[in-house]
């Protein structure tokens, strides 16, 4: 666990849903810590699954992944711990419907963490106040828009104080008017120096914060490259077809 | 033939009607509702959850009550009972089960088999992004399940499962082929010592329906109560 491991090792991953299909091929990734790694692919190409091996959401068959030191195959290796270190926040938002926006943000800081009501109390008040919903702390998520409810999804994962975090299309549910409001809270937390690793097809996020970006096509890890190298001169051909589709619109 | 219906032989039976019949019915309408309840909750999550053979048994449990007239079961229950707790309990002889206790557990029994269904229809219909983002911030499933997924369906849930409840307030009325006084055997019990058949059997359906009646809309109303705001 020394400071310049990577947070997140990927080794020679690889899944199968059955013997016929297997939708990680080979992967391999490293996440540095304050580093910022966009993943982004066709549709289909396995971005969820891979994001998702990284909490052991999704079980993988070959190959290892550590997540700041600990072997998620590890003997004896406690997953509900190393999740909680794991922030990971979902296309479809996923806040608990029944609690209100604050006891979302403490519920698993009070049942997992085992702070205090203060305790977690306080510090809900205080992330709600960075992603700017102070005024909507007693509603329930039901009633705020997509881009609220994503906000108060990326509040209640960090109020887990997470060494890493995921996103997976944080913002392709929303709509387009929204979408930035999320993207700006991303960026701040990346200028922060948060590592992250996210699924998205937001390039201009990628261009701003972005240290590398992997591009990822039939389960493959095809490109894996500094942003500027991405952007300026990507050389796989799959990697250029994609990009100059999604940056045509 | 209603040319002398007498309602002083109602008024005469009321005491005894509510007070011995009608309190009867209730406490097993609302302790079945709870032990089947409980009992379904166990099984919807043994379906969902367990392992493989934990799943076929439950499920074949599920299969296996829904199949059978509730007659049957309560009947199957009063007599099978006593021998089961004998050999359960390595007792000499057959243990005694009181007529009650003996229909509480029919009623818990068979209830929850239509309980665990919908119990499990409401779980997976809630559980599968909820508990993917209850795991991720370190949850363990027991505390998914019990934090995220079933207030959840508990709530979305509840007009339903109170439905079934006035299912089985009428079905409790069954438990008179073991001459048992609930709020039905109490009056024909009356109609037979009377002669007042055609007053009590009215007054009983009457009583029937107003409970059901009141009881349904008062879910109704519930129902937006209770609502998940989504
Ligand atoms: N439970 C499953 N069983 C079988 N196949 C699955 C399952 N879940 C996903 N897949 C398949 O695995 C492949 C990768 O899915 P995944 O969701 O990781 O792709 P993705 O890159 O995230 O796509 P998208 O951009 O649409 O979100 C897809 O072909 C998908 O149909
Ligand atoms: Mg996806």
């Amino acid at each position: 666990m020394n400071a310049s491991a990577p947070v997140i090792r990927m080794q020679h991953v690889s899944k199968w849903y059955n013997p016929h299909f297997q939708v990680l091929k080979d992967c391999s990734l490293d996440v540095t810590r304050g580093e910022v790694v966009v993943v982004c692919g066709p549709s289909g190409s396995g971005k969820s699954t891979l994001i998702k091996t990284v909490n052991a959401l999704e079980p993988f068959q070959q190959g290892t992944i550590s997540v700041d030191g600990i072997d998620l195959h590890g003997k004896g290796v406690n997953l509900p711990r190393l999740r909680a270190r794991v922030g990971m926040v979902f296309q479809h938002f996923e806040l608990f419907p029944h609690l209100s926006v604050l006891d979302n943000l403490d519920i698993a800081q009070r049942k997992v963490l085992g702070r205090e009501r203060e305790e977690a109390r306080a510090r809900s008040v205080a992330l709600l106040k960075r992603v700017d919903l102070s005024a909507h702390a007693e509603k329930f998520p039901g009633q705020l828009s997509g881009g609220q409810q994503q906000r108060v999804a990326i509040a209640r994962a960090l109020a887990m104080d997470p060494v890493v975090m995921l996103f997976d299309e944080p913002t392709s549910a929303l709509d387009p008017e929204m979408v930035s409001e999320v993207l700006d809270v991303m960026v701040q937390l990346a200028r922060e120096g948060m590592t992250m690793m996210v699924v998205t097809h937001e390039m201009g996020f990628a261009r701003k914060v972005a240290h590398r970006v992997v591009f990822m096509d039939q389960g493959e890890i095809v490109v894996d490259a500094p942003k500027e190298e991405f952007f300026g001169a990507v050389t796989n051909e799959r990697a250029r077809v994609f990009l100059s589709k999604i940056l045509a619109h | 033939m209603f040319s002398d219906f007498d309602f002083d032989a109602i008024l005469r039976a009321l005491p005894y009607l509510f007070r011995d019949g009608m309190s009867f019915t209730i406490t097993l309408t609302l302790l079945s509702a709870l032990g089947g309840l409980l009992l379904g909750t166990l099984i919807a999550l043994a379906r969902i959850g367990g392992g493989k053979l934990l799943a076929m048994v439950a499920a074949g449990y599920v299969n296996f009550m829904r199949a059978l007239p509730l007659v049957l079961v309560i009947f199957w229950f009063y007599f099978l009972v006593p021998y089961l707790g004998q050999w359960l309990t390595g007792a000499p002889r057959p243990i005694k089960v009181g007529g009650f206790s003996s229909a509480l557990l029919t009623f818990v029994m068979f209830e929850a088999a239509y309980f665990s269904e919908i119990m499990r229809g409401g779980i997976q219909s809630v559980a599968r992004g909820q508990s993917s983002a209850a795991l991720a911030l370190g949850m363990t499933g027991g505390q998914s399940m019990r934090y995220i997924i079933l207030p959840q369906v508990l709530r979305t849930m509840l007009p339903v499962l109170l439905t079934q409840t006035i299912v089985l307030f009428q079905d409790t009325s069954l438990v008179y082929v073991l001459s048992l006084t609930d709020f039905l055997g109490a009056a024909s019990k009356i109609a037979q010592r009377d002669g007042r058949l055609v007053e009590m059997y009215c007054f009983a359906a009457l009583v029937y329906f107003l409970i059901c009646f009141l009881a349904s809309q008062a879910v109704r109303r519930l129902q937006t109560r209770v609502a998940i705001i989504r």
